[in-house]
Order: C-alpha cells, then structure tokens, then sequence
C-alpha cells in the first residue's frame, strides 16, 4: 500500500490536491477557532452560501469562480463585520440574506451552459481539479489571511472574550469584526475548493468546534484544531484515491466520527464529574 | 483633595431618549461608591459614559483629570453582560489570561511576567481554586470572581464594577462584597459598586450614588436614601422605611419594593 500511495504522490493532481487542501485546512482550523469562541458559526456558514452567487456568476461570464467567490463573500463579509458584536443576534437577516444568495446563484447556474459539472464542483468540490494556478492562488491567499488574523489574534482573541472591557481599553471592536469577517470570508473560499460550498462548514468549524469541545488553553484548542483538520483533510483525499469515493464525502465523514466521539466523551465526563 | 472623578451637570442621549440630565458628583480617591436605581435609570448608561464608550450630550466629565476615555489603561471593568461558553472548555485562566496584553499586537502568547499578572488577579478575586476548570462548567457566583480577576488586571486605581452580584445567592453576595472591600483596602482603588440592592453593601460603602428620573444624587448613605432626596429624584412620593436594620424603598402608590427586589435581568 506504501508504494501505491507513493505511485500516487508522483501524480501533480494528488499533490496539488494535498497542497491545496493542507492550505485550507490550517487557515480554516485557524479562522474556525475564532468563528467558535466568538459563536458566529452561522453567519461563517452563510459566508460560503452567499459566495455560491459569486462562484456562480463567475461562472456565467466565464471568469475564474473562486475569484467571483471571494469577491462576494469578502463583500458579504465586511458587511456582517459592520453589524459588530451583533453578529450573533442576526440569524434572521443572516439567514434571509443567505437565501437569497442561493437563489441568485440558482439562476445563475440555470442560465449558465455547462449546468451539471460546474455546479457539481461549486457545490461539493472538485479537490482533484485544483490547477497549478489555483495553487498559486491559494497559497497567496491563506499566507495573507493566516498572516494578518496571527497579527492580531491577541486583540481578537481579548475582544472575542471580553468585549465591553476591550473596548474601554481602547480596542475598536468594529474594525476588528470587519478584519476578522474579511479573513473568515478568505478562509470559506479557499476551504469551497476542498470540500465545496455545501461542506465548507465541516472544514471551517469541525476541527476547531471539536477541539473546543476539550481544550482548556488557547494554544492547545489552537494546535488541536489544526492537527485535525490536517489529518481529515490528509485522511480524505487517501481513501479518495484507494476508493474513489469523493474526498468530499471523507473528509465530512471522519470529521463526524471525531466530533460524535469527542461529543460522547464530554458529555460522559459530565454526567460522571 | 482633588477628585478622581468629576461630573458637571452630565446629559446623556440616547437613541432620541434622555436618559440622564444634570448629573454633578464628584468622586474622591479610594472611596467605595455604592451604585443605586431602578432598572432602566441609567446607572450602566453613567459607567460606559465614564469609560468614554459613551458620549456625553451636555456637561463636563473628568476622570483621573482627562476626558473619559484617556485613563482607561488603570480602569478595571466588569461589565454587565455575562460572557458565553457553552461551546469551549476554556479554562477560567485561560479566559483571564485573553485580557492581560489583550491590547498588543500579535499572538496571545504571555511572558512569564504576564502569567504572575494573571496568578495575582486570580488570586485577589478568590479565582484560583478552580481556575483550571472550564469557565462554562462554574458556578454563577464562580463565573462572576472570574469576571472580577478580568477586571483586576493591570492593577486598576479604578474598579466600576456593574451589578457583580446579579443573580447570587446572599451567601455568594457577601463572599463578593468582602473581596471587593478587601481590595479596596489592600491596593487603595477607588471602587465603583452599582448593584440593585442597598442593604448588602451598608457598611463597607463610603457613600452612595443614587439614580433615578434621569437625575442623580451623591452622598452619605444616610442622607440620599431618604424620603426627600429620593422623592425628589423619582418626581412622586417615596417612603424610606427602616426596619431590622434593613432599609426598604417603597413608591406611596403602588408598591414599588426595590429593596426587595431580585431582578435577574
């Protein structure tokens, strides 16, 4: 099995597809922390929807789809950031805005020539497909975005657990939301590559939300997280390859399994403490 | 001496509403201030105003001699909202260590001179007992002394401290009361105490700042709760009636109690 898996490694499609999605998996554990201790799951899960509009009406006009995804979401992004600490409240403005995004997206698709494939990719990822420009790409991307969240994780960190007594101490919670969404909408595109729009939530909060779950300092629920997503990521795309199930569906599921163990350890921690 | 804090005829607006006029007190250093009002009066409307996270309309506010706001770095806060958990195991120490250096650049990786910082609050807040535990398995009154080493960071010359004992259990009450009395009198800071109920803090305040009808009052505990004062500040009738050693505020009509009163808000 050692020499199939190094017969695969000489193949650019499989070490691209590691590169890729080792890539998105750092930057996405990184970014999903921060999405956990600050409790907007649902608005880093609408990120990658309304991206669906962006990726699709690239598409349309024949452009480069993660591009158009970025685009959108990195606007989507700024937008929720302006809400601020309010963020958690929207769910409603959240969700609407989602739906709508979806159902644009929708119409782009139908207008769209090539409907199935595309969509297919957009939807689910096409790991496999990731080309030597994309990687380029990608790289650029997760180097910006890992490298300015690191640059001020400490007041993000400081203003995601205390926020009232950040802002007296002079941190300005609005512009760090804005930052902070603008990275998190980043991090959703390049993840969309690896496991696609509708899984991108199992990439960006899975590994972190696990880790979470029973790390009891910053740096270890921070490492944690990383090495799981790592390893799923890693995981999925070898049995992709032995199987030829989609990575996709890996990934997804060997991040279930940690998180209903993980789930099922605390909750017998607790009933037994 | 000259006052830590000044307020000279303070109004605050907001949204559309005004919410305090004609606020004048001043504070002196290392007084223990007990922060008192109905619901809705404003009290946390005048700390965030202090701290500058809130502008003022009208009037002149100092604080350590500069504009709110520029002296925040030896104010210590605890604000009202509660913080949320419920997802993390992270650590109460863990959660208090975010605060020390929280407004530097870079990764929150703490010196070992940080770590002393955050031992000594924990320590002084009575925290460290169970400071390794997750914050989202504590007890209220636990969370609370967590939220307390927060705000005793940076060794503050000024604690404002905004209802710490909502929804605490009297024994829990008493045990805060003390540490925070305990601080006063070991570092010398000027306390800022806004809670609900008069009758915990008799004996350990200096004086009190009594809010309501958008007015305030400042002085000796026995000269602002009384009838006049607070009748006065409601702008209808208002009996203070003294009993057992316990003081009740009690509307003429109606039946107001706010001495009574456990609001959980």
């Amino acid at each position: 099995m050692v020499n199939e898996i190094a017969n695969y490694l000489s193949y650019e499609f499989v070490r691209n597809a590691l590169i890729a999605g080792s890539l998105a998996a750092i930057l996405g554990a990184v970014v999903g922390y921060f999405v956990i201790i600050r409790r907007v799951s649902f608005a880093a899960h609408a990120l990658a929807h309304i991206g669906f509009t962006g990726a699709t009406g690239a598409a349309l006009l024949a452009l480069n789809p993660l591009e158009g995804m970025l685009v959108i979401s990195v606007i989507a992004g700024i937008m929720m950031g302006a809400t601020g600490n309010r963020l958690e409240r929207s769910d409603v403005a959240i969700g609407m805005t989602l739906s709508i995004a979806l159902g644009i997206g929708m119409l782009f698709l139908t207008l769209y020539k090539g409907y199935s494939g595309q969509a297919s990719a957009i939807l689910f990822g096409n790991i496999f497909g990731v080309s030597h420009s994309q990687i380029i790409q990608t790289i650029i991307l997760s180097a910006i975005g890992l490298g300015t969240l690191l640059a001020f994780s400490r007041k993000l960190f400081f203003a995601s657990v205390q926020p009232d007594l950040a802002e007296a101490r002079g941190i300005s919670l609005f512009k760090l939301s804005i930052a902070f969404m603008v990275i998190l909408a980043i991090s959703v595109s390049l993840a969309s590559q690896v496991v696609g729009i509708l899984l991108v939530f199992a990439l960006v909060i899975g590994p972190a939300g696990i880790a979470a779950r029973f790390c009891r300092g910053f740096w270890p629920g921070m490492i944690t997280s990383i090495v799981i997503a790592l390893i799923s990521v890693w995981a999925g795309i070898l049995l992709a390859i032995l199987t030829s199930w989609p990575p996709s569906f890996w990934i997804t599921a060997i991040l279930f399994v940690l998180y209903i163990i993980t789930e099922a350890i605390s909750r017998f921690a607790i009933t037994t403490k | 001496m000259t006052p830590i804090i000044s307020l000279k005829d303070v109004g605050v607006r907001l949204g559309g509403r005004d919410i305090l006029h004609d606020v004048t007190a001043e504070i002196f250093p290392g007084e223990f201030i007990g922060v008192f009002g109905p619901n809705g009066a404003g009290k946390s409307t005048l700390m965030r105003c202090l701290l500058g996270l809130i502008p003022r309309s009208t009037g002149e506010v100092s604080v350590f001699g500069k504009p709110p706001g520029h002296a925040n770095s030896v104010i210590g806060y605890m604000p009202q909202s509660r913080a949320h958990f419920e997802n993390t195991a992270l650590s109460a120490r863990t959660l208090v260590s975010a605060v020390e250096g929280g407004n530097r650049w870079g990764m929150p990786w703490n010196s070992p001179a940080s770590r002393a910082e955050v031992e000594r609050a924990l320590e002084v807040a009575g925290a460290e007992e169970y400071a390794d535990r997750p914050f989202a398995v504590l007890s209220g009154g636990e969370k609370q002394r967590v939220m307390l080493a927060q705000a005793l960071i940076g060794n503050p010359r000024l604690l404002i401290l905004d209802e710490p004992l909502i929804s605490l259990d009297p024994r829990n009450q008493a045990r805060m009361i003390e540490c925070v009395a305990n601080i006063k009198s070991t570092t010398g800071a000027t306390i800022l105490f806004v809670a609900h109920d008069i009758n915990p803090l008799i004996g350990v305040m200096d004086r009190v700042l009594y809010v309501a009808g958008g007015h305030a009052a400042i002085g000796a505990a026995a000269d602002v709760i009384s009838s006049e004062t607070l009748s006065a500040l409601y702008g209808t009738k208002i009996h203070v009636v003294r009993a057992e050693g316990r003081i009740f505020i009690v509307a003429a009509e109606g039946n107001v109690t706010e001495a009574e009163h456990h609001d959980h808000g």
